[in-house]
């Protein structure tokens, strides 16, 4: 018999060696990989331990709300603190973001104010009507449309010749599975574009667990067909998390082209609060896994071995960020009512017969 | 003035807002060095470089994201959907993203993108080269819908097209890129967006048509003529916004009217227009509004194309039907 022209299985195992996942803290804060450790100094530490605490008070606080019916649409985030707010620590302020709908954190990290965050969630214009200067587009629900647009951006920055600006853009593990998602991706590659993409993947898209979206091994290894670099790196780990964002911004920045990361997360609620029940489709094992994974758990116990952690501090924390939250959800209750004249108004710089009619009809309405 | 054909009506407009505008960037499937499957994009390549004419990947949905960036990045995309029947692997960037992004934003982002893409039939092209998809752009808010019958308006209605700061989808009817000529101004100008024309004066009855059709009409209103029908054609340019004012002052003169279009009797725009006049119109009118159309089926085999494409003797038949009435 004639030998196989292709070893199969060879060449599936050597795809996966390819991909091997980056980690720089183990669960419990121990350091496993101090080659590979950024350069962050005590200052920076603190502050991405910050960041990731008023993320997690920042989610207790939108669940609250939205069961009090003050928050509408909400995507909950705990769990992913790393995974959102270490990736987003190695971004610059002129940089571009791509955010998905769960990406709330990071947004408002780059610029959003949480009063027009929570008018995002209760489905108010003025969510969406960002200053000048906040470098992002509102949360997109059309899921994989944000890798494409961020790929254009990034096109763009690269055509206008912007030098140290680079977009970034994230999607979840069922996302990997949309055409724009390769699309984005690829062109990105083509044009050797200046963007991270990123690819969280917390196992679930929805009720869907990640081994029925691809019998791919990693999502890191989607890389592979756009000709880009793929990383897989522990999503839990903000160090490892940083690290590989902070070369992968470098990388881009230097005019190398685009870098995929897939975070290994675990997001320890629901899907979104539009009533789904992951205890239907999740075993209590996985919750249990996962909590031992907890990304505060493992920085906290890190940085309170440095001496740069304490519980006081973090007390105090949140409860400033409860109260800064408190206020944020009422300055959003004085958002103006709007008025469909305005959306008429807001649908051409310059409109046809049929808006100029009903901007009469509807003001009309409106004035009395 | 230079007689033109269409395409070259169209290449001479991208060339000039490529010239006077340096944001202005044109990309799709082979539209660089080839110079567009058609030839719109001749010699703009060779012209501009590759960074403002630029070869893409082959996927429409990747062209219609990377329109949107450039827009976010201030640029003045032109990107070109090969054929319109692939419109429905770019739906989302253009109708569920680019058109709703001034409303999204509260005004605060515009995407000034111009979409053009070739359709029509007549030509004999393969499956889903030639369908008549305007009506689903048409029924999108948010959107521009232009398309031009003759090479005058093609210039002129592309440069405002990438002038509006919203985006425009422009359709360019095969069978119109080379089938005749027209004195072109070789100077720019531009021929607003939204606004109607009278293609021919008549005083028995208004026949409304848009793209290829409109020659139809005119050879009609000739046909016409010859039995005592003076046949009024209005050529509507833009498919959305409508310009009923331009529709409704001719029917009040008229008292008839025909709707004609390429797209199938459910399709197209013509159903929304006849709706209007009745809103509008409907004491004017002296008869039911005749509507000639395709058939409900989907687009033909190449073979039956001509028995299935609605045509001047259509519409001769759905004007004396009317006036008779």
């Amino acid at each position: 018999m004639a030998k196989q022209p292709v070893d199969y299985e060879a060449l599936l195992s050597s795809i996966e060696a390819s991909f091997p996942m980056v980690q720089i803290l183990d669960k419990d804060g121990n350091v496993v990989n101090k080659d590979i450790m950024p350069d962050l100094s005590d200052d920076e530490l603190v502050e991405l331990m910050t960041r990731m605490v008023w993320s997690r008070v920042l989610h207790e606080r939108s669940m609250a709300l939205a069961r009090q019916g003050r928050l509408g649409f909400y995507a909950p985030t705990m769990g992913q603190e790393a995974s959102q707010l270490a990736s987003h620590f190695a971004f610059k302020k002129q940089d571009w973001l791509y955010p998905g709908y769960r990406d709330i954190p990071q947004l408002i990290q780059h610029g959003l104010s949480v009063p027009k965050a929570f008018l995002w969630s209760r489905g108010h214009v003025e969510g969406n009507n960002y200053p000048e200067d906040l470098h992002a587009m509102a949360p997109q629900i059309i899921i994989g449309a944000q890798y494409i647009q961020a790929m254009g951006n990034a096109v763009g920055q690269k055509f206008a010749g912007k030098e140290d600006e680079v977009t970034f853009t994230y999607t979840g593990d069922g996302g990997s599975s949309q055409g724009d998602v390769y699309e984005g991706m690829n062109f990105a590659g083509r044009y050797k574009a200046p963007i991270v993409f990123y690819i969280q993947n917390n196992g679930y898209a929805i009720s869907t667990p990640r081994h029925k979206q691809s019998a791919a091994n990693t999502l890191a290894q989607k890389a592979a067909a756009a000709g880009i670099p793929g990383v897989q790196v522990d999503g839990m780990d903000p160090l490892a998390v940083y690290a590989v964002s902070k070369q992968a911004r470098e990388w881009a920045a230097a005019g190398n082209g685009p870098v995929l990361i897939e975070t290994i997360t675990s997001r320890f609620g629901p899907h979104s609060t539009s009533g789904d029940d992951p205890t239907r489709y999740r075993e209590q094992e996985s919750f249990d896994y996962w909590a031992q994974r907890d990304p505060l758990v493992r920085f906290r116990n890190y940085l309170k071995e440095k001496g740069l952690w304490n519980d006081e501090k973090e007390e105090e924390l949140i409860e400033k960020t409860k109260e800064e939250i408190k206020q944020a959800a009422k300055e959003a209750d004085q958002a103006p009512k709007m008025k469909v004249s305005e959306f008429l108004k807001n649908m051409h710089g310059e409109p046809g017969q049929n808006i100029i009619e009903q901007i009469e009809k509807y003001e009309a309405k409106e004035s009395k | 003035m230079a007689n033109l054909t269409m395409i070259q009506a169209i290449t001479e407009s991208l060339d000039q807002e490529m010239a006077r505008d340096e944001k202005v960037l044109i990309f799709g499937e082979d539209v660089g060095k080839n110079g567009g499957v058609f030839r719109a994009t001749q010699g703009l390549f060779d012209k501009y470089g590759e960074n403002r004419v630029n070869d893409t990947p082959l996927a429409e949905s990747g062209i219609g994201g990377m329109a949107f960036g450039l827009a976010v990045q201030g640029f003045r995309p032109v990107m070109e959907i090969q054929f319109f029947g692939f419109v429905f692997e770019v739906m989302d960037s253009i109708v569920g993203q680019m058109a709703r992004t001034r409303y999204r934003t509260g005004g605060k982002l515009n995407l000034p993108a111009v979409i053009r893409s070739p359709f029509g039939g007549g030509v004999h092209t393969p499956e889903m080269h030639a369908d008549s998809l305007e009506g689903l752009m048409a029924q999108s808010p948010g959107l521009k819908v232009v398309i031009p019958s003759n090479p005058y308006d093609a210039k002129g209605l592309l440069t405002s097209a990438i002038r509006d700061e919203d985006p425009v989808v422009f359709l360019e009817h095969m069978k119109l890129y080379r089938s005749f000529r027209d004195e072109v101004p070789e100077e720019q100008y531009t021929v607003p967006l939204g606004k109607a024309a009278v293609a021919k004066e008549g005083s028995d009855i208004t026949i409304v048509a848009y793209g290829y059709m409109v020659r139809e009409a005119l050879k009609a209103a000739e046909q016409l003529e010859k039995d005592n029908v003076s046949a009024e054609v209005i050529d509507l340019r833009t498919v959305s916004p409508i310009d009923y004012e331009t529709i409704v002052k001719s029917v009040e003169k008229t008292g008839h009217m025909v709707m004609v279009q390429e797209a199938q009797r459910q399709a197209g725009v013509g159903n929304v227009v006849i709706s209007e006049v009745s809103q509008r119109a409907i004491l004017s009118l002296e008869a039911p509004v005749g509507f000639v159309s395709a058939p409900d089926t989907v687009y033909p085999f190449g073979q039956i194309e001509n028995t299935w494409l609605p045509n001047a003797k259509d519409i001769t038949a759905a004007a004396k039907k009317a006036v008779e009435f």
